[in-house]
């Protein structure tokens, strides 16, 4: 046995040199697809539709443009079976600026390629991986190129270009380059790619993430196509291309026949990011290391000035004193050159060890409360909307900023535990909720002291969405396809103080709106009474019914006030005459259902009885459809026939 | 229904004159109204009960007024009504009788607890007011069915039984210190009376000897404007528990042989009848004797005819007659009379503790024969009916029991 083994020859170091050679990174993760998001065809389509999404709304905004965009999948081939995935083509078009032509097949066709890598600023994508992968994806399992077509220039025709990627070389192959006009007008960029996979709806679909997309976006405008809207519910609309606001004077997602839109509901694209040199502290010593390699300063003191942030040559000069030994001692005016690697480390660790100014946080572009009460408002359907954003921390280095919104009651489920949704630089965030930092943020609150059931060790029980949102500058996921966040102790604690803050106003209300069913109650019992009363006093005194029933009336909405109070946004009651605040606030409080069913009788009452509610409008549109809306009061003298 | 329609209408009929009219005419008009009223009963009504049904007008106005003038200065409707309930009745050892204390209760419309209330009594007042007007009477089911209806707007009643409408008319007596009788407000008639004495109702003269077997109803008011007596012979009044117990004594022609006033309550007497009674006892001097079951009922009757009740604790000086006695059954008429094991009723828990709290009443408990009453029917473990004696003989309790206890002055006090 031996003996015929050793007669094959064995691998030595020249035949194992001659099959060692260069990994694509393309070949890569083409093998290791699941890294990319990419891990099966459920997920295909919904992380396809991501990436283009993320990048449209980038380049939007970058631009300053208001995104418009429309997202379409289109089956080609039917799936052959329940489990078998079918062909499905999307397309998703924005209006941005477009791509000049010759980095299209860069940016579409080439791996790890992009402008967002290397800086540290605040952005949807992050590696430059996402719709390449796609493309890649798509390749593979149809062999179809994707389909580019891009104006970057308003009055220019658009290039209209087919990518298919070379995997083992990185590198896309043009199959074809032409000019169209084939395309809406303005700048903007479409992508088509046709792929294997599956379409459903629910949780983790596209349609999930586009709801959650239009939350955390309200200034953009999404169109979604879906393949099988026009079978599922007969009864609705055609596509209207007014959106109109409900009877509450309300924007909300409107669904059609063949499409779901989500409107734009606030006018303001979010503030331009500034984009910020990585802080000392979250550098580690060999990203350290070649800085130092890399660098074109020559001395110590622009070396920190230019490769990082807070570091001003006062810093160096103590930083520098402290690296300082008897053999060898540095400062400012150092030169790079002159320092080796066991230099460096020592200067590392000083440098970790001083007391650095935290990094600037101008760089964070939160949602803002307004813009998440908006966003919410278009797409729950709830009674209670409050929103908190917490100032920016740091965690390594990292500058971040959380923020926290809820809704609670109105059309919400109440005996399912609350839906948290997450984000991360207003990207969605659909898988590996259990794993992320901000659902265990949502456990380890106790919602019980705002009023709402919890079991232990669980989410809250009832009519409740919560969002969180983390903005940063690099946001740390715990993996490559971007679906958790990592559970950094400094960003836990900053999720738990933002829910505590809505919490605390959510509980407020709670506690409010039951006593204010209390007072309603009671006012419509007391209504009922004084109609008779007057009639009495009438035949014995000879007061005027009327007069004395409007006096009864007066002193019974006296005594009652709490049914019409408002609640301001520390929860205490404001009076206000025409229900609603002007001042700015945090909370918003649509009709309340509950005190409608609290009050027996069917109509005759209501009007008086139902407490006003405050409503605030976001957009200038809404605003002015509310006043149609406004029920009118039926005043006391219906009583007596007028 | 038709009923309502019509009240509707003459409510917008109202408004219409209101609504042309200013402030101060509205309050001529009123002013117009209540001296109509006045000319109108003087015509058909004796002067002073004119002037009684104008004092009553004027407290019910007053009523309302007080209400009004507070709800425009600002300040909350509330009515004073004296709390009838145990609480506030007081035990008056020298006269005798049950008083009503002096505390008040504030019944106030913003209230949940008291609007309903509060709005039913000025529902009754105003019915009251139009009985004054119209000089008539009504019965307490027919101010049930008087103030009874849908309130405005909804499907709640202003009453939901009589009950509730009755208990409101005591509470209206009770605020305006006025009686039933001057609300124009009476009540179901109950009791009958034969003997010697003749009743002078309402002008009619009645000869309570010549009854016939049915015998004259007490009416529900007896005030001395409505009855007076005449011819006055009998000695004494018998007042039995029943009916049942009434007929036998007057089919035997026991008022006759013993010249007296023989009285039935129909079980707990009504204010009629005890109005009667005090009457009789009060103005004429005739001594009342019992004849009532031996059951903490009838210790219960009993007392509420000595002493006056809780709720009417208001009435007690024109109602209670201390001085009634109570003449059986006793607790040892079971072993005197020699009577069958057929007559007992055994006691049961309630009438166990219910007389417990008999005793413990103010005026039982210092009576040492009133405790050993109690306390013999208890150790007893049974009841009687006064109906029992008829085991002896049909009309035993006529020919003997009753008039050997009154010749041998055996009663309790």
């Amino acid at each position: 046995m031996a003996k015929g083994k050793s007669s094959r020859s064995r691998a030595n170091a020249e035949t194992m040199a001659a099959k060692q050679r260069d990994i694509s990174v393309s070949e890569f993760f083409a093998k290791n697809r699941h890294l990319l998001g990419f891990d099966n065809p459920r997920k295909a389509l919904l992380t396809t539709v991501k990436e283009a999404v993320d990048n449209a709304l980038d380049a939007c905004e970058e631009a300053g443009i208001l995104p418009d965009i429309e997202v379409k999948i289109e089956e080609v081939t039917p799936p052959p079976a329940v489990s078998k995935p079918g062909r499905y083509r999307v397309t998703i078009t924005d209006n941005g600026p477009g791509i000049v032509r010759k980095q299209v097949e860069n940016i579409f066709g080439r791996l790890l390629y992009g402008s967002k890598f290397h800086r540290l600023k605040m952005s949807r994508g992050q590696q430059g991986i996402g719709i390449s992968a796609a493309g890649m994806y798509g390749l593979m399992t149809t062999g179809k190129p994707m389909v580019i077509t891009t104006r970057p220039h308003k009055n220019k025709p658009a290039h209209h270009l087919e990518l298919a990627m070379d995997t083992s070389k990185n590198k896309p192959e043009v199959t074809i380059d032409v000019e169209t006009d084939d395309f809406p007008e303005g700048t903007g960029t479409r992508v088509a790619i046709e792929m294997e996979a599956k379409f459903f709806r629910g949780k983790g679909s596209v349609e999930t993430y586009l709801e959650q997309t239009a939350i955390s976006n309200p200034h953009c405008s999404i169109t979604f196509i879906p393949p099988d809207k026009a079978n599922e519910n007969p009864d609705l609309a055609e596509a209207d291309p007014d959106i109109t606001a409900d009877d509450q004077g309300i924007v909300r997602t409107q669904e059609f026949s063949d499409r779901i839109v989500y409107p734009r509901t606030v006018d303001e694209l979010p503030p331009e990011t500034e984009e910020i040199k990585p802080h000392p502290y979250g550098v580690e010593l060999g990203t350290f290391l070649s800085k130092l390699k890399q660098t074109e300063e020559k001395q110590l003191t622009g070396f920190f000035k230019n490769e990082f942030c807070r570091v001003p040559p006062s810093v160096v000069a103590s930083v520098t004193k402290e690296a300082s030994t008897k053999s060898k001692s540095f400062s400012g005016s150092t030169w790079v050159k002159t320092i080796d690697s066991h230099d460096a480390e020592k200067i590392y660790k000083a440098l970790q060890e001083s007391k650095l100014r935290a990094p600037p946080t101008d760089c964070l572009s939160p949602i803002g409360v307004k813009t998440m009460l908006a966003g919410l408002l278009k797409g729950v359907k709830a009674e209670f909307y409050t929103a908190s954003t917490r100032k920016p921390a740091v965690y390594r280095g990292n500058p971040f900023q959380i923020e926290a919104a809820i809704a609670y009651g109105g059309d919400l489920p109440g005996d399912q535990q609350a839906r948290v949704i997450r984000y991360a630089n207003r990207v969605p965030l659909l898988y590996q909720q259990s794993a992320c930092s901000a659902f265990k943020s949502v456990v380890d609150t106790s919602w019980k002291n705002y009023g709402m059931q919890q079991p232990r060790g669980g989410a809250p029980v009832g009519p409740l969405v919560v969002m969180i949102h983390m903005a940063s500058v690099w946001v740390p996921f715990t993996s490559e396809s971007k679906e958790a966040i990592a559970d950094y102790d400094e960003i836990r604690k900053e999720m738990t103080l933002a829910l505590q803050e809505c919490g605390r106003k959510l509980g407020q209300y709670i506690r409010r709106r039951q006593r204010m069913k209390r007072d309603a109650q009671k006012r419509d019992v007391f209504e009922r009474y004084i109609g008779e009363i007057a009639k009495a006093c009438n035949h014995l005194t000879g007061v005027d019914t009327k007069d004395f029933y409007d006096k009864l009336l007066e002193q019974a909405k006296a005594r009652t006030e709490i049914a019409d109070a408002q609640l301001d946004d520390e929860g205490n009651f404001v009076k206000d005459e025409h229900g609603r605040l002007a001042k700015d606030d945090d909370v918003i409080i649509l009709d309340s259902k509950a005190v409608d069913d609290a009050s027996p009788e069917g109509d005759s009452t209501i009007s008086e009885t139902k407490p006003v509610t405050k409503k605030k409008r976001v957009t200038k549109k809404a605003s002015k459809k509310k006043r149609t809306t406004k029920k009118t009061t039926k005043s006391a003298s219906g009583l007596f026939g007028g | 229904m038709a009923k309502k329609k019509t009240s509707k209408k003459k409510v917008v009929k109202k408004k219409v004159v209101k609504k042309a009219a200013t402030k101060k005419t509205s309050k001529k008009v009123s002013k117009k109204k209540t001296t109509k009223k006045s000319s109108a009963s003087t015509r058909t009504k004796s002067h002073s009960r004119a002037e009684r049904d104008a004092r009553t007008a004027e407290k019910l106005s007053g009523l309302a007024q007080n209400i009004v003038d507070s709800v425009f200065a600002g300040s909350e409707p509330e009515m004073d009504v004296p709390v009838r309930a145990a609480s506030n009745t007081n035990w008056n050892a020298k006269k005798g009788i049950l008083e009503m204390g002096d505390s008040v209760g504030n019944r106030q419309l913003f209230n949940l607890g008291q609007a309903r209330k509060f709005m039913q009594t000025l529902i009754h007042s105003k019915s009251v007011d139009e009985l004054l007007e119209a000089d008539k009477t009504l019965s307490l089911r027919g101010m049930f069915y008087k103030s009874l209806h849908d309130i405005e707007g909804t499907k709640e009643k202003t009453f939901d039984d009589q009950t509730e409408s009755d208990g409101i008319l005591e509470d209206l007596e009770v605020s305006l210190g006025s009686l039933r009788e001057e609300l124009h407000i009476f009540a179901k008639k109950r009791g009958t009376m034969v003997g010697n004495i003749t009743v002078v109702d309402n002008g009619d003269e009645i000869n309570c000897r010549k009854m016939g077997s049915g015998g004259y109803a007490i009416p529900s008011i007896c005030e001395p404007d409505v009855i007076q007596f005449k011819n006055i012979d009998a000695k004494f009044i018998l007042h039995v528990e029943k009916d049942t117990v009434w007929q036998r004594f007057n089919e035997d022609r026991f008022w006759e042989k013993h010249n007296c006033i023989l009285t039935e309550g129909s079980g707990q007497p009504t204010r009629g009848v005890r109005r009667m009674l005090h009457r009789l006892n009060k103005e004429h001097g005739l001594p009342i004797y019992c004849l009532l079951d031996c059951d903490p009922w009838g210790h219960y009757i009993y007392s509420v005819i000595k002493q006056g009740s809780i709720s009417l604790a208001f009435e007690s000086s024109r109602l209670a007659i201390p001085d009634a006695k109570f003449l059986g059954i006793r607790a040892i008429d079971y072993e005197r009379c020699d009577l069958s094991d057929d007559v007992k009723i055994s006691l049961n828990d309630r009438d166990i503790s219910r007389a417990k709290q008999i005793a413990a009443y103010p005026w039982f408990e210092k009576d040492k024969q009133w405790q050993r009453e109690i306390k013999k029917m208890l150790s007893n473990g049974f009841k009687m009916e006064v109906e029992s004696l008829i085991t002896k003989d049909i009309s035993y309790v006529t020919e003997e029991y009753v008039p050997a206890r009154l010749k041998a002055k055996d009663w309790l006090g």
